[in-house]
């Protein structure tokens, strides 16, 4: 360190020196009052419409789960409270999840992109980056007050999120495993609100304009979600089972049970692959599954999700969008460093 | 005691240089006017004397030694960059506050008095604030960071007459109380004659001279004689400027040597600071060779005077 070996010199401080933490915390929420203020207020706003509605769905879907069904068949009371709910409802929350899925990118580029774009943009950098706090260090505090604040945010939001959504599980034949519910709950719906966040802070580094980076964020999160759909089934999840009857395929409200089928194939007698024909007869016919059974010497193999392995599977994503976010602003650092002016 | 020194320094952008192969040093205590037509590379010579740009080539140093942009540097060196960025959202009292926060010592009591002082409300926004307002509060946070250096990038440019004369007799007093070495950078080459005392001319991304005023005023003439002789008068001396006319014409040159004898019907005058500057910055292509040596050159024989 050259700090250390130049000469002591009164009245100079040349000592490395921690991030002035509670001095950043006003410089933050001073120059990203806006975010800071405008990022609770709409998430507040929002929070109090699904209580009400999200009660509301709670209600209903409680009348339709009590309603008797006899022989399988639905009462046409029942019936009626079904559709109900399916007209009524749903097309509601739908409308939320949608907007549930484009969240994490809305918070984090709207507060991402800006951060460092805007003082390019206008010329504030040449202010803030020849003060006595080195901007390394600015921009550590800033990005790390930033996004733990959102993702804490984004996780007490999904958590309200995940409540209002329950009913629409079972009557959309969804589970915890599908797609856009596993994004938008546990921890991993606040590891992507901070990777967009830090996507968006990168990117206006590395533009130096707001809009441009703002953009880029959006097609950049984009790919980020899609590659995490991508891998989601090679995590080191995955149950195979022959001939499952341990598992139902659509479930039932008490047991909203049907897990995430990866692949599905048959083979023949001696262990080899079954011919095209035979296991699609065998696929397409009612299976172990589905309460038939199948021929002699074949088998029904699956790879399949079992709805147990949520946590871990929120674990190992979070995990990595978490390591990927902390990259992207370490890079962020990088730029300031070397790339100013 | 060097408040400044550069060594090779250079700044490329793409494939064109901002500033190449600068080498420069300015002591202690001075007020160094550093004079360049627009594009010449003043702004990258401040900006990475303050270490808000990094170098492609050399290096540079402040307050004896200190890289620019370490910590030791950026607390003793306080930058006002050109247009006297501030954030237009915020009060003046904010940004004083914004100040105190990412610095370690702020003299926050000098700075209200002196924003009182020009009449600059604390809770206005600085957006709100007149462009020579705005300069002036950039200053008033510059200054109450107590710096040993104060860089200031074009700061008369947003200024009316009086402005112009408050803002130097402020940085002025600053001088003379605290002992800060200033550099800064103006186009306002008359007004830079009253309060420089070091002057830096850059031209096409060089360094032309550096040096301090007195120096330069000694070592520069100003020689007038007979255009049919110039050429001959000129292959004797180091000419930084020649402006012929049919009869006269008049040499700008450098020499050390005031006494010298002059070639009949040459006359040797005196030259303002000014003259010196604009005679540079009209020959861009003359610099100074190795920066504190002076130039010898054979002495014309006979004397006239």
């Amino acid at each position: 360190m050259s700090v250390l070996t130049l000469p002591a010199q009164p009245g100079q401080d040349t000592a490395p020196r921690p991030v002035p933490w509670r001095r950043m915390v006003w410089v933050t929420w001073r120059q990203q009052r806006a975010t800071l203020i405008a990022v609770p207020a709409v998430l507040a706003a929002v929070a109090v419409f699904l209580v009400i509605f999200g009660l509301k769905a709670h209600h209903d879907y409680a009348a339709l789960v009590n309603c008797p069904i006899n022989q399988g068949q639905q009462s046409p009371a029942c019936a009626k409270l079904f559709s109900n709910f399916n007209s009524g409802d749903w097309p509601l929350g739908n409308i939320c999840a949608i907007l549930m899925q484009l969240a994490p990118v809305l918070i984090g580029a709207f507060a991402g992109a800006p951060l460092l774009a805007r003082e390019l943009e206008n010329g504030t950098y040449r202010f803030a980056w020849t003060q006595g706090l080195v901007r390394e260090r600015q921009a550590i505090a800033k990005l790390a007050l930033l996004g733990v604040t959102l993702a804490v945010l984004a996780g007490a939001f999904g958590v309200l999120f995940s409540w209002f959504f329950q009913p629409f599980l079972w009557t959309e034949q969804m589970n915890r495993l599908t797609e856009t519910v596993f994004d938008t709950s546990g921890i991993v719906f606040p590891a992507f609100t901070l990777v967009a966040f830090a996507i968006g802070a990168f990117l206006g580094m590395l533009f130096r304009r707001v809009i441009p980076a703002l953009a880029a964020t959006l097609g950049v999160y984009l790919a980020v979600r899609l590659g995490a759909w991508a891998l989601r089934g090679q995590y080191p999840v995955t149950v195979v089972t022959s001939n499952a009857s341990q598992f139902t395929k659509y479930g039932t409200p008490s047991h909203p049970g049907f897990p995430w089928i990866l692949s599905t194939w048959v083979t023949g007698p001696g262990g080899q692959p079954a011919s095209p024909s035979v296991a699609n007869r065998i696929l397409n016919g009612p299976g172990p599954s589905a309460g038939g059974s199948v021929p002699p010497g074949y088998t029904e193999w699956n790879r399949w999700i079992p709805l147990s392995h949520y946590w871990p599977m929120q674990f190992i994503e979070a995990g990595w969008l978490l390591v990927l976010a902390v990259a992207l602003m370490a890079g962020t650092v990088w730029l300031i460093r070397g790339r100013a002016a | 005691m060097n408040m400044i020194e550069t060594t090779d320094l250079g700044k490329r952008y793409g494939k064109s240089w901002a500033l190449r192969d600068c080498t420069l040093t300015v002591p202690a205590g001075h007020l160094a006017a550093l004079v360049g037509p627009n594009g010449a590379g003043k702004s990258t010579l401040m900006n990475m004397t303050a270490g808000l740009t990094v170098p492609t080539s050399g290096t540079a140093t402040v307050l004896e030694g200190h890289p620019a942009g370490s910590t030791a540097a950026l607390n003793g060196v306080a930058f006002v960059a050109q247009d006297a960025p501030v954030y237009k959202n915020l009060s003046a009292g904010d940004m004083l506050h914004l100040t105190r926060n990412l610095n370690r010592h702020v003299d926050t009591a000098f700075a209200r008095a002196r924003l009182a002082d020009l009449g600059i409300p604390l809770n206005k926004k600085a957006g709100k604030l007149s462009g020579g307002q705005q300069s002036q509060l950039a200053l008033t946070l510059a200054l109450a960071r107590r710096p040993r250096l104060l860089i200031l990038d074009e700061p008369l440019a947003a200024l009316d007459p009086i402005a112009r004369q408050d803002f130097l007799a402020a940085v002025m007093t600053a001088m003379a109380d605290d002992g800060v070495s200033v550099l800064l950078s103006s186009h306002q080459v008359a007004e830079l004659e009253r309060v420089a005392d070091f002057l830096i001319v850059l031209s096409r991304a060089q360094l032309q001279v550096a040096g301090e005023v007195d120096d330069l005023l000694a070592g520069h003439r100003l020689l007038t004689g007979p255009t049919a002789e110039a050429d001959d008068c000129a292959s004797r001396v180091t000419v930084v400027q020649t402006r012929r006319g049919e009869a006269q014409t008049h040499l700008l040159v450098r020499t050390s040597d005031t006494s010298a004898p002059m070639p009949p019907g040459w006359e040797s005058h005196q030259v303002s600071l000014e003259e010196v500057v604009m005679a540079y910055l009209r020959s861009p292509g003359v610099s100074e060779p190795a920066a504190p040596t002076r130039v010898q050159r054979p002495q014309p024989t006979e004397a006239t005077r």
